[in-house]
């Protein structure tokens, strides 16, 4: 679908309710479903896929003409008594991997599933690396035995000189 | 001078990365149907509802299947690309009417013209479901074995038929 259209008719949608007020979503219930375990079971399920014309909402959430057809569709399988993970596998037939708000454990995934591991592995490397470091330069004594010596020669040297 | 060398390159590789991923275009979900036989379907003719027609029908024939509606404006912009493909007689282009009024569909070829062989009526959208639609308009080329061998979501563009849809019609009526 067009997204310009989308936006038109909503915007449409949005100044209608806003001109009605309050009263304007009184009537907008949805009819209690005939039967609410199987309603349950679609609305779990349609949580854990993507609405393909709005890409960012869920199946459940959207109002896209699809995602009410998809739902439907969840629907009537289930009646038929497929299982979760058939519907899942139809979706997936149907719309590729990107339905799935779980991506599958696959090999082009790899690096999206194991990318946060990686980087905190990398993140606390290199701060072990850091704070042994800085261990290793404070145990160091600020100044060698000779140096002290030294110094302490100067010290003395400079009261004695002003002394003078 | 090494210490601001690694945030340097940190930070242009994350600009790189970022900026790839900007240029991709989150509504091109790659077709998990290419390479797939293409669903069958057995659907009433828009115009002579009497009539079915079903893909088995074109085995052995490479055929353009293009997902059409009158509500769908990118449709009006896609139709004189489709006009021009289908006077170069490449191959047969079948419509499929997605969601729409029979009335509606009828109304909007005649005033547009019809560059479709035939088109059919999936009124209730259940054929556009096997098929993965979900961006009106969509199009299909479908090889002699009966195989979906490319999609395009949304409009075809000129340009998109020169470089790519007829070399690849061309290149299957060959093999």
């Amino acid at each position: 679908m067009n997204a310009g259209k989308v936006t038109r008719h909503s915007l449409l949608v949005l100044t209608i309710m806003l001109s009605l007020g309050p009263a304007a979503w009184a009537g907008e219930a949805q009819p209690v479903a005939a039967d609410p375990a199987l309603e349950e079971r679609v609305t779990a399920l349609a949580t854990e896929l993507r609405c393909l014309v709005c890409q960012n909402q869920t199946l459940a959430d959207s109002n896209a003409p699809l995602a009410v057809d998809l739902r439907n569709q969840i629907r009537e399988r289930m009646r038929e008594g497929a299982s979760e993970r058939d519907i899942i596998a139809y979706m997936v037939e149907r719309y590729g991997d990107f339905v799935l708000y779980r991506p599958p454990w696959k090999a082009t995934t790899l690096l999206l599933w194991l990318g946060p591991i990686l980087l905190m592995l990398g993140g606390l490397a290199a701060l072990y690396y850091r704070l042994a470091r800085r261990r290793r330069e404070e145990a160091k004594p600020a100044l060698s035995g000779a140096e002290r010596a030294r110094a302490a020669a100067l010290l003395r040297d400079d009261t004695g000189a002003d002394k003078r | 001078m090494n210490r601001y060398l690694l945030p340097l390159g940190v930070f242009a590789g994350l600009v790189l990365l970022l900026g790839v991923g900007l240029s991709l275009n989150p509504r091109e979900v790659p077709s998990p149907l290419i390479g797939k036989p293409a669903p069958s379907f057995e659907l009433p003719q828009l115009h002579d509802p009497q009539q079915n027609f079903a893909p088995a029908q074109m085995k052995g024939q490479v055929w353009v299947l293009n997902v059409w509606a009158s509500w769908c404006a990118a449709c009006r912009d896609e139709h004189p690309v489709l006009a021009d493909f289908a006077r170069t007689g490449a191959t047969p282009l079948y419509g499929l009417n997605y969601k729409d009024r029979r009335d509606d569909a009828i109304a909007w070829l005649k005033r547009y013209g019809d560059p479709y062989a035939a088109s059919v009526v999936d009124a209730d959208g259940r054929i556009g479901i096997d098929y993965g639609v979900y961006g009106v308009p969509e199009t299909y080329v479908i090889d002699k074995q009966g195989v979906i061998r490319y999609k395009r979501i949304g409009p075809v563009t000129p340009a998109l038929l020169k470089e790519k849809i007829v070399p690849l019609i061309a290149e299957l009526n060959r093999g």
